[in-house]
């Protein structure tokens, strides 16, 4: 049997959820006996590669950066999972949502600034409007709430799903947990 | 002189149960230990079926009836846990939870609260309608508690408790549809009310993170509800 092809991916999140599944300590060497990580925050990776079978997606989608990251690992991507509350409603990330990029981004950058104040238009990508929940740019195949999830609840979501299975999510997690 | 009780025997998913003919589907379904969701309903408190969650289906109608203001009545068929009404109550709560900023991980009552356990319970993992990210404002004019209206879904527990058990009716609600919000007074600054006796009942039966009281750490801020049916028992009593 061959090894099934796992990916992270990190947007608009802490890295709390990256935290957690390394978390799972000596249940890794498990995992990874059944898998390889192909692309990760964790692996020194540039390119996020073709033919992924399970990708974990961490944080919301927030700027430009993120829209075109998740697009392409959608597309290359078997089953997608929205790994976390940040990715699966937008959580903290998205309590910037209800004052406005631009008043968010006057206080962070202007406002509370003493020195040389301005916004940063290069290299840094361009905050979209809202930052949004994973499946509402584009389509996921299994939501793992927590913030974060437990080491234990990923490592059962990844068992089911190596297994073909689809995990009982709301069995294992909740929101906020 | 006292009417005899009349009894009704009806089914409820199948299993021969009886109530009395004053009694709610909901109140028999819970004393035969079958579990129907609530948000809106506290036991103490009128029912009035505003959250839709204990919606049931009866053989015979075609609409639906919302099991805490539904009275039983004789040969009645009902069925708690179809499909249809899963999906539908997973649906009342994505819309709730769409509504308003429930931040479930920086909410002060994160692991008490009922929307985020009702989620757990009805297996919502995830809001499917579009989140509606509304600027809302915060209250913490008030000597001892805070009303965050980005946590309140407007299930006028507050305002029942206020009006029915304390009388003081500080508590109401303006505004129509999506609108709508919980005022104190004629809406104004909670702290700045004439009416409001900082009894607490408000805060204690609020099911999530719209109403706290102030200076306690997360793992204090469990709400106490016995308080309620206890009241109602004693003046039931002296009636």
């Amino acid at each position: 049997m061959s090894k099934k092809r796992i990916a992270t991916v990190w947007l608009d999140g802490c890295s709390g959820c990256h935290m957690s599944f390394l978390d799972m300590d000596e249940r890794l060497v498990e995992v990874f006996q059944q898998a390889d990580l192909v692309y990760s925050p964790l692996v020194d990776l540039k390119e996020f590669p073709e033919e992924v079978d399970i990708t974990l997606v961490e944080g919301a989608v927030s700027s430009e950066e993120d829209l075109h990251k998740i697009r392409m690992v959608r597309e290359r991507t078997k089953i997608l999972v929205a790994f976390g509350d940040c990715a699966v409603t937008g959580n903290v990330p998205s309590m910037r949502n209800p004052f406005g990029t631009n008043a968010v981004l006057q206080r962070a950058y202007l406002e509370n600034v003493t020195l040389h104040p301005q916004v940063p238009r290069e290299v840094i990508p361009a905050l979209i409007e809202k930052a949004r929940p994973v499946h509402e740019v584009v389509k996921v195949d299994v939501f793992i709430p927590g913030c974060p999830p437990s080491a234990e609840t990923i490592f059962l979501a990844l068992s089911d799903l190596l297994a073909d299975r689809m995990p009982d999510m709301a069995k294992l997690t909740r929101f906020g947990a | 002189m006292n009417q005899p009780v009349r009894v009704k025997t009806l089914k409820i998913d199948g299993r021969d149960v009886s109530g009395r003919e004053d009694e709610t589907i909901l109140e028999v379904a819970r004393q035969n230990g079958i579990f129907i969701p609530t948000l809106c309903n506290l036991e103490g408190l009128t029912p009035i079926g505003a959250c839709r969650l204990c919606l049931v289906e009866i053989k015979g109608v075609s609409r639906l009836l919302p099991a805490c203001v539904t009275r039983v009545e004789e040969g009645m068929e009902v069925y708690t846990q179809s499909e249809r009404l899963q999906k539908y109550r997973r649906m009342v709560l994505e819309l709730l939870f769409s509504e308003r900023n429930h931040i479930c991980s920086v909410c002060v009552v994160n692991g008490h609260c009922e929307l985020q356990s009702m989620a757990q319970i009805l297996g919502m993992t995830h809001v499917s309608v579009p989140y509606r990210f509304p600027r809302l404002p915060v209250d913490a004019s008030h000597e001892r508690f805070v009303v965050d209206h980005n946590r309140c879904i407007l299930c006028t527990r507050c305002v029942r408790v206020c009006d029915e058990i304390e009388g003081a009716h500080t508590w109401d609600v303006m505004g129509r549809g999506i609108d709508s919000r919980v005022i104190t007074d004629l809406n104004q600054p909670w702290g700045e009310s004439e009416t409001c006796t900082s009894c607490g009942k408000c805060v204690n039966v609020c099911p999530t993170g719209a109403l706290f009281e102030k200076g306690k750490p997360v793992s204090e801020r469990l709400k106490k509800r016995q308080f309620l049916p206890y009241l109602t028992m004693m003046r039931e009593e002296r009636r």
